[in-house]
């Protein structure tokens, strides 16, 4: 919940009196108010906190940053579905015996 | 080279490494304030890349671990209840209550949603007109934004039948409450950059300089910690103590100016008490007067609430960075992400469940192992 994911702007509209827009994280995309960030424009990043844009970022640091998040599985985590992974934690699995170095494994599994 | 190599840029991450390999002279321990830092340390293995005199300690800085007990069970009641929508972020499912969680409520029958946005919930409110709809409003200064703008929209829209279970903390007073404990051992703060980029860093030059700490505002991704580290070490070697910002590509001085006047109208500063660690003064939000009505705790009457914390379990010092995760004797056996004792190991952003999934039982790796960059 506390990961604020970069995003890119698709489309703006005013909806119910509040500017709104359509942004894509990766391929994920989800409505997004833009009310604290308002001069955003169509084609820039910001990063995006349950649904709200809190400051714009450059593209390059938002490509970068997702394409990390892609890789550790967070965008999974933070999309998925969440009834799923409270019902069965899949990627919190028994400890293994691997010395505390595993955790590069860890990070992969994570992403599964 | 195993760490180096789960790097965007191993070769960036190997200078910073080395410059502050050359900078450090003796041991200091950092806190980073943030869940999100602590498990991009656990899963990159930042701590243990470092050379060993840099320590860091894991702070409080998971919205989910320091919800206290009896606001989750004022949670789980009100979601019993079946004129009730309860709509949450998804870490809240699993977090024990007293008797129960937010999961086991909706397989006895209770209405709980998840939602990925607060403004989802209001949603829900206006297509369920005869239904009350209540968000659980928890989080740091980066989500009190959004769920003040929830409940700005919710009055603007006419939208009666929405409440917000309101349970937001701060950040500068919990770095507060921990540098004034005379257990203390932290000597600088890595502070939590998605705060800072709605507060800005207006707050941190005074406490930098009441209690002679370094505060370097720093970001999310690893090498973004390391240059955060690297900037705190050098500070400390030179006895300095001030703030310092690492994460510029997110986090202005006055941050996001919209977001604090909307967070100044709709919420007041109030006392909060932190689950195992206890009432920080001056820490926490509520709705101000002016919106007062869209409290659920006023809507609904959740009083006389008795809590119980499992005996065993240390989350509060896992927060104050007074114990590691692995030395609570609970740790892997009584208490696991299935079965968990405290939020510390349910949330995706707790300092246990980093320890626990990143394979981190206490066991201390041979040097080699350590620093592949020896
Ligand atoms: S390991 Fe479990 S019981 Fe121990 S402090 Fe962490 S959450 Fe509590």
């Amino acid at each position: 919940m506390c990961l604020a994911v970069p995003g890119k702007v698709l489309d703006i509209e005013e909806r119910d009196g509040t500017r709104m827009a359509t942004v894509d994280f990766g391929g994920v995309v989800k409505e997004v108010c833009l009310e604290y960030v308002p001069d955003l424009r169509v084609g820039e990043y910001a990063i995006v906190h349950v649904g709200f844009a809190l400051q714009r970022l450059d593209e390059e640091s938002a490509r970068k940053t997702l394409a990390l998040f892609e890789e550790l599985g967070l965008l999974q985590e933070e999309f998925g579905d969440p009834w799923e992974a409270a019902a069965e934690p899949p990627r919190w699995e028994e400890p293994g015996a691997g010395p505390a170095v595993a955790a590069g494994d860890g990070a992969r599994e994570a992403g599964r | 080279m195993k760490y180096l190599d789960e790097f965007q840029n191993p070769e960036l991450a190997r200078r910073l490494l080395d410059d502050i390999r050359s900078t450090v002279t003796r041991p200091w321990a950092l806190m980073e304030v943030c869940g999100g830092q602590t498990h991009t340390i656990i899963r990159h293995g930042i701590d243990q890349l470092l050379p060993e005199q840099v320590e860091l300690i894991h702070g409080p800085g998971c919205p989910v671990c320091v919800t206290p007990l009896e606001v989750i069970d004022k949670a789980l009641e009100i979601a019993a209840r079946p004129d009730v929508i309860f709509c949450s972020f998804g870490d809240m499912l699993r977090v024990p209550g007293t008797d129960r969680d937010l999961f086991q409520v909706r397989s006895r029958g209770g209405d709980v949603r998840v939602v990925y946005s607060p403004l989802d919930a209001l949603k829900i409110a206006q297509q369920n007109p005869h239904r009350e709809v209540v968000f659980f409003g928890i989080g740091f200064e980066t989500t009190a934004p959004p769920n003040a703008m929830t409940v700005h929209q919710a009055r603007k829209l006419g939208i009666p039948n929405f409440s917000l279970l309101v349970s937001h903390v701060r950040v500068p007073p919990a770095i507060e409450a921990i540098m004034a404990s005379p257990d203390c051992r932290v000597q600088a703060f890595l502070a939590a950059g998605h705060v800072c980029s709605v507060m800005g860093t207006g707050e941190y030059p005074e406490l930098a300089a009441r209690f002679r700490v370094p505060i370097v505002v720093t970001g999310f991704e690893p090498l973004d910690i390391l240059e955060g580290i690297r900037r705190t070490v050098r500070q400390l070697e030179r006895g300095e103590h001030t703030m310092d910002n690492a994460y510029p590509r997110a986090v202005r001085g006055e941050g996001n100016p919209a977001a604090r006047a909307m967070l100044a109208d709709v919420f007041e500063v109030t006392d909060r008490s932190w689950r195992g660690i206890g009432t920080i003064p001056a820490s926490g939000w509520r709705l101000s007067e002016r919106y007062r009505e869209y409290d659920a705790e006023h809507r609904f009457s959740v009083e006389g609430i008795t809590t119980r914390e499992p005996a065993a379990c240390r989350s509060g010092e896992v927060l104050q960075g007074f114990i590691k995760p692995h030395e609570c004797e609970a740790f892997g056996t009584l208490c696991t992400p299935r079965s968990p004792l405290g939020a510390t190991m349910v949330s995706s952003e707790g300092a246990c469940a980093a320890y626990y999934l990143y394979r981190r039982l206490g066991t201390t790796p041979t040097p080699q192992e350590a620093s592949p960059v020896v």
